[in-house]
């Protein structure tokens, strides 16, 4: 069950700091929206703001709204808890618990929600790995470290974790940006699957993916340092690559960029 | 043939003498760590072995001890058992609660308030011995006295809290006193290790939509594991081996008392402080077959820490 995902005049502030401005966007459900622009114009920041993860930073607030099939998710009787629970996340840096195996770390989301019987969780762990490519690769070493995994193991792995617990939306930020070209294209791959199923917001710094993999694409611009990021422009990802219509995105996606 | 780029001599490099310099160097620190371990070891087993050769009671059961009379009687019963109810009941009530402070400090703290407080766990860590010792003495056994006797009349079915004579200076105010004692030096470690949590662990499980205490039990916890351990071994071995503190807050005798309020007990390290001055020859070495004791329960609960915190080594965050 994919969930649509409305945003509107949204500021990000850190402290005093304001890094990103007067954010609108829609994001469709069972599509995938890219966010590109150079680095620092709050990209991972409007997507830390769509689970409200940017809580976690001190001082980080938000001003506007965002809907989540028009149920504002900074409402005051929403707990946070319940949105990430909702609204998944797939990390830069591939997180798995170090401290967990590979069976364990896909069923930790899982076990937060109540109690499971141990048949029931061989499918859900079986159904996660298949569902981010994995299975193949792990299915005889279920009860090894997570971390001895390779990296795009260990990002796939993350995946898995994140769609076990069946959320509406994931939100990836620049889920490959650590990995060798092989493993970006298994991911991309899997985004493409995930897509049937999920709403996907992707964070990539990448030009080549963005056009790659979304169906939408969203243009942050910094106007100086020091300024705050401001969404430019959003649409079809071929209208964006092909025929932007404002010259500062004509700019970045040709390279001809500051 | 002109000699390439990488060629030389292998000495020729002043990185490398250093190299070999600090290799010998800490090979040396570890050698020389071992042979006073065992130095130790040698020291100990010569001084005792006579006095225990000269023992007419068994050393290892009997309670009483008296190595100056003749016959010398002593035995290790009664002192190892202090040390040892002594110490596991002060880790008992330190433990929790020095994980609860550094739970505190470190996840649910507001930040300006935890960090100065974090200085002052650490300071308290640094406290000597005697003054908790001093201040247990005269503030805490007076205090304790109406606590022992409450617990003793509404608890007093309980074999450990009963008790005929309230007087204050028993083991459970031992335990307290040392409890106190190695509270801060357990939450200091504890402190420190939560700091390392990797942030993106913690993020990772409050993205999968966890509580803080969730999150805690996910990334936190489990990646301080071996941490925590080493911390609690550090707070138990304190406890055992602590001399000054006890010595000045029990009234010793020695005894095998199940009845923890009432006074008397005596641990290994108090009674070598105690009575060690007055000892004649055969009491020197009956005391230091003692000490020996205490080096081997010391050795035993760092070798087992070890081999529990070696059993999920995959599984650390050291991969
Ligand atoms: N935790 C933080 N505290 C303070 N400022 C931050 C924090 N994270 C990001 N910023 C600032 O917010 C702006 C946007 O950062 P970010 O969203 O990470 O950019 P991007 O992901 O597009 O590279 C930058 O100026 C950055 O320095
Ligand atoms: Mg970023």
């Amino acid at each position: 069950m994919a969930k649509r995902i409305e945003v509107s005049d949204l500021n990000v502030y850190y402290g005093a700091f304001q890094a990103v401005e007067g954010v609108t966007l829609t994001v469709e459900p069972r599509s995938i929206t890219a966010f590109i622009g150079p680095s620092g114009c709050g990209k991972s920041t409007v997507l830390r703001t769509l689970n409200r993860m940017h809580e976690v930073i001190p001082g980080a607030r938000v001003e506007g709204k965002v809907l989540l099939d028009g149920e504002d998710i900074y409402g005051s009787d929403i707990d946070p808890v319940n949105v990430r629970r909702t609204i998944g996340m797939v990390f830069q840096k591939p997180n798995p618990f170090p401290t967990m195996s590979i069976y364990e770390n896909v069923v930790a989301g899982l076990k937060l929600q109540r109690k499971y019987k141990r048949p029931e969780l061989d499918i859900v762990v079986e159904k996660s790995l298949r569902g981010a490519n994995l299975w193949e690769e792990v299915k005889d070493r279920l009860d090894r470290p997570g971390a001895g995994l390779s990296g795009g193991q260990q990002q796939r792995l993350c995946i898995a974790r994140a769609i076990s617990v069946e959320p509406q939306v994931l939100l990836m930020d620049e889920p490959c940006s650590a990995l060798d070209p092989i493993s970006t294209l298994a991911i991309e791959d899997l985004m493409q699957e995930l897509k049937e199923r999920y709403t996907i917001v992707i964070v990539t710094h990448n030009m080549q993916q963005a056009a790659r993999v979304s169906d939408k694409t969203a243009f942050f611009n910094l106007a100086a340092t020091g300024k705050p990021g401001k969404l430019v422009e959003v649409g079809n990802t071929t209208m964006i690559f092909n025929n932007p219509t404002q010259r500062a995105t004509e700019d970045y996606i040709s390279g001809r960029f500051g | 043939m002109q000699p390439g780029a990488i060629s030389g001599s292998k000495d020729a490099n002043k990185g490398r003498w250093l190299d070999v310099g600090f290799r010998r160097l800490s090979v040396g620190s570890a050698v020389l760590v071992l042979i006073i371990l065992v130095a130790i070891a040698l020291f100990l087993l010569q001084q005792a072995l006579p006095a225990i050769h000269k023992d007419t009671a068994n050393f290892l059961t009997e309670q009483q001890w008296r190595p100056d009379d003749t016959p010398a009687v002593f035995g290790i019963a009664a002192l190892l058992y202090g040390t040892l109810v002594t110490a596991f009941l002060a880790m008992l009530m330190a433990l929790p609660v020095a994980v609860g402070v550094a739970l505190w400090l470190t996840q649910y703290g507001p930040r300006a308030l935890a960090r100065p407080l974090g200085y002052v766990v650490d300071l308290l860590a640094a406290v000597p011995s005697v003054v908790f010792g001093l201040w247990g003495l005269i503030y805490l056994v007076p205090k304790m006295i109406p606590l022992s006797a409450w617990l003793s009349t509404y608890f007093g079915w309980i074999p450990i809290f009963k008790s005929d004579a309230i007087f204050g200076k028993s083991i459970f105010t031992a335990s307290v006193v040392l409890a106190i004692m190695v509270l801060p030096v357990i939450a200091a470690v504890t402190r420190e290790v939560f700091l390392q949590v990797p942030r993106e662990n913690q993020e990772a499980a409050l993205a999968l939509g966890s509580t803080r205490w969730e999150m805690i039990r996910l990334a936190v916890l489990p990646y301080g594991r071996s941490g925590l351990i080493s911390a609690a071994v550090l707070g138990f071995g304190r406890a055992l081996g602590e001399t000054i503190a006890v010595a000045l807050v029990l009234s010793a005798n020695y005894t095998v008392s199940a009845h923890l309020l009432t006074p008397g007990g005596n641990t290994i390290a108090a009674n070598i402080a105690n009575t060690f001055g007055e000892a004649g020859s055969l009491g020197r070495g009956a005391l230091i077959a003692s000490g020996l004791v205490l080096f081997v329960i010391t050795l035993a609960v760092n070798f087992g820490a070890r081999a529990i915190v070696a059993r999920r080594r995959e599984f650390t965050a050291a991969t």
